[in-house]
């Protein structure tokens, strides 16, 4: 890899590492994170495909009160970069991923160590606002995203500087069984980040849409797309039934402009999604 | 207070205002900490608007102070905090009779239902289903997949954070009534009850498990499988064994039937095998094992099944 990618591939993983944090843009998601480091370090193809199956893994993986989710940034950054230097381009995917899921692992010790740190932080901005100063008080709050940012910028200079060959040797010295096994395993442990989605949001309101999206994939002719807008139109369907949206059916003339607009703003925001 | 503004001079936040706070509060979680969580960035947030609504700088620095109070909801439900928060703020450097209490009270007691809100919208419906098409494209090698998830991403939460902070802003105290009303609820629930069913068909999409082991081999009869030997050559045979194949729904491309035991499961339930790895998976995370270590012996396990032949 030439040095410009290698600090782009760097500047790549600060941004990741911000973002794991933020929640915002969404650049650490494996999908865009992974093709974004294939892309500059010109193996846009295996990057992108990395993404697309390490986000199957990472869709559930959410950051949510006590539930601890393995971390998104350092799995993309991590794999991607194992998958580049390796030089075995689409075959590494499997193993790249089974070798990044630990990795996650780390991750997260990393960002607690982040958000420790920062404790001290908001001290000092504790005592910038006491004397009405609101630039360190800004300054103070880039510094700490900064900090996020190199919670994932540093290990990913570090598997940068491990010598390729080395980490081609060591993908190739793995045997088959082990690197079919772990590809098998990888496609499996996609079911653990839909378990904690379900958990979250299982009542017995919803099992059934649940039932029935579960029937209606095995149809392959439906797309992704086709999929949603059936669910999105079951659950408007239901709602409305349920009297939630669109005021009392019962109502007419007069009342029913009334419960146009409380159904208005809803539907504006069902319709953003 | 309020004899020190002049009456004809109110301030008002003006739309560029509201949009700069709109733009940091991007960065809201920026400064997480295990102390008071959110509230750095919730107070850098707030800064250009505190800035504007009060010029001595007493006054800046005890704003200042209050917003760097706990505070931590869902990054994009804080959005509609800071409209009602504005609206408080701005109130008051207009001389209105709105205490610290006021404040600290309207953001505690709107954070923790908003993030029960934000949290099944956003991490468990929009971001799946956005995800798993953008995934499902990038698998198929397309360029556009990452590209689409990012755009699409991004407009939705962008379009909700201005749209929700302004209504925030424009209802000011009376937002908390709203809550308790039927809107916000009936986004949760829409939003679970889509959530769950893209679920359902993602796990038969994308948890897959395939069982090598073979159940039977039959020997078909004549007629039912493809006569290589009987074939004309060249293009001709390929022609006829193709059409004679039918894409799978033909003759059958040898004389033995294998059937798998996955065949034999595909035919009671597709994706079977999926469904229940991801009961189990919920059952153990009931149990408080860690997902990590889930993840783990997930790996273990497909290994070792895979070593003996099963998967």
């Amino acid at each position: 890899m030439s040095g410009i990618s290698m600090i782009l591939v760097v500047i790549v993983a600060f941004f990741a590492g911000m973002e794991g944090i933020l929640d915002e843009f969404e650049l650490h998601q494996p999908v865009i994170a992974c093709t974004l480091i294939g892309l500059v370090s010109g193996q846009l193809t295996a990057g992108l495909m990395l993404g697309g199956s390490l986000e199957m893994i990472a869709l559930g993986w959410a950051n949510i009160g006590a539930a601890v989710a393995p971390d998104a940034a350092l799995a993309s950054v991590a794999s991607a970069i194992i998958l580049v230097q390796g030089g075995q381009g689409v075959k590494g995917i499997g193993s790249a991923i089974a070798i990044a899921v630990p990795l996650a692992v780390a991750g997260l010790f990393l960002t607690m160590i982040v958000r420790t740190i920062t404790v001290a932080i908001i001290h000092l901005m504790d005592a910038a606002a006491e004397k009405g100063n609101y630039r360190t008080i800004d300054f103070w709050q880039i510094v700490s995203i900064c900090l996020q940012g190199l919670r994932i910028a540093i290990p990913a200079a570090l598997l940068l500087v491990i010598p390729a060959k080395q980490v081609s040797a060591m993908l190739n010295s793995m045997p088959a069984w082990l690197s079919d096994g772990m590809s098998i395993g990888g496609s499996m442990v996609v079911a653990v980040g839909y378990a904690m989605v379900i958990n979250m949001m299982a009542s017995a309101e919803v099992w059934p849409f649940f039932a029935i999206g579960f029937a209606i994939a095995a149809i392959s002719e439906l797309t992704l797309i086709a999929i949603g807008a059936l669910g999105l139109s079951l659950a408007l369907m239901y709602l409305r039934l349920d009297g939630t949206i669109g005021g009392n059916n019962n109502n007419s003339g007069s009342s029913n402009s009334s419960a146009n607009n409380t159904g208005d703003p809803l539907g504006d925001i069902l319709d953003d999604y | 207070m309020a004899d020190s503004k002049p009456i004809e001079k109110k301030i008002k936040l003006s739309k560029a205002d509201r949009l700069s706070v709109a733009w940091r509060s991007t960065f809201i979680q920026g400064s997480w900490n295990y102390e008071r969580m959110q509230n750095g960035g919730w107070c850098y947030s707030l800064i250009p608007a505190i800035n504007k609504l009060y010029s001595k700088k007493e006054d800046r620095a005890a704003a200042y102070q209050r917003h760097l109070e706990f505070f931590n909801t869902h990054p994009y439900l804080a959005s509609p905090i800071l409209g009602v928060t504005l609206a408080l703020e701005e109130e008051r450097a207009n001389g209105g009779d709105v205490d610290d209490v006021a404040i600290q009270g309207v953001k505690v007691g709107m954070m923790g239902p908003l993030a029960g809100v934000g949290d099944p919208v956003f991490w468990y419906t929009v971001r799946p289903i956005l995800g798993a098409l953008g995934a499902s494209m990038a698998l198929a090698g397309n360029i556009m997949g990452p590209i689409l998830f990012f755009v699409l991403w991004n407009l939705i939460r962008w379009g909700f954070m201005w749209y929700t902070q302004e209504f925030g802003y424009r209802v000011g105290t009376r937002i908390t009534d709203d809550l308790s009303g039927g809107l916000l609820q009936a986004v949760t629930r829409g939003a679970s009850m889509m959530g769950m069913f893209v679920l359902g068909a993602l796990i038969e999409r994308w948890v897959t498990i395939t069982f090598v082991p073979v159940v039977s081999k039959t020997t078909l009869s004549k007629g039912a499988y493809i006569d290589w030997s009987t074939l004309p050559k060249g293009a001709a045979g390929i022609k006829k064994a193709l059409t004679e194949y039918n894409l799978g729904k033909g003759m059958a491309l040898s004389k033995i039937k294998v059937t798998t035991l996955q065949d034999n499961l595909d035919q009671l339930i597709p994706g079977l095998a999926g469904l229940l790895l991801t009961f189990l998976c919920m059952w153990l995370l009931k149990k408080k094992v860690s997902p990590i270590i889930i993840i783990l012996g997930i790996f273990v396990v497909a290994i070792l099944l895979h070593v003996i032949g099963i998967l």
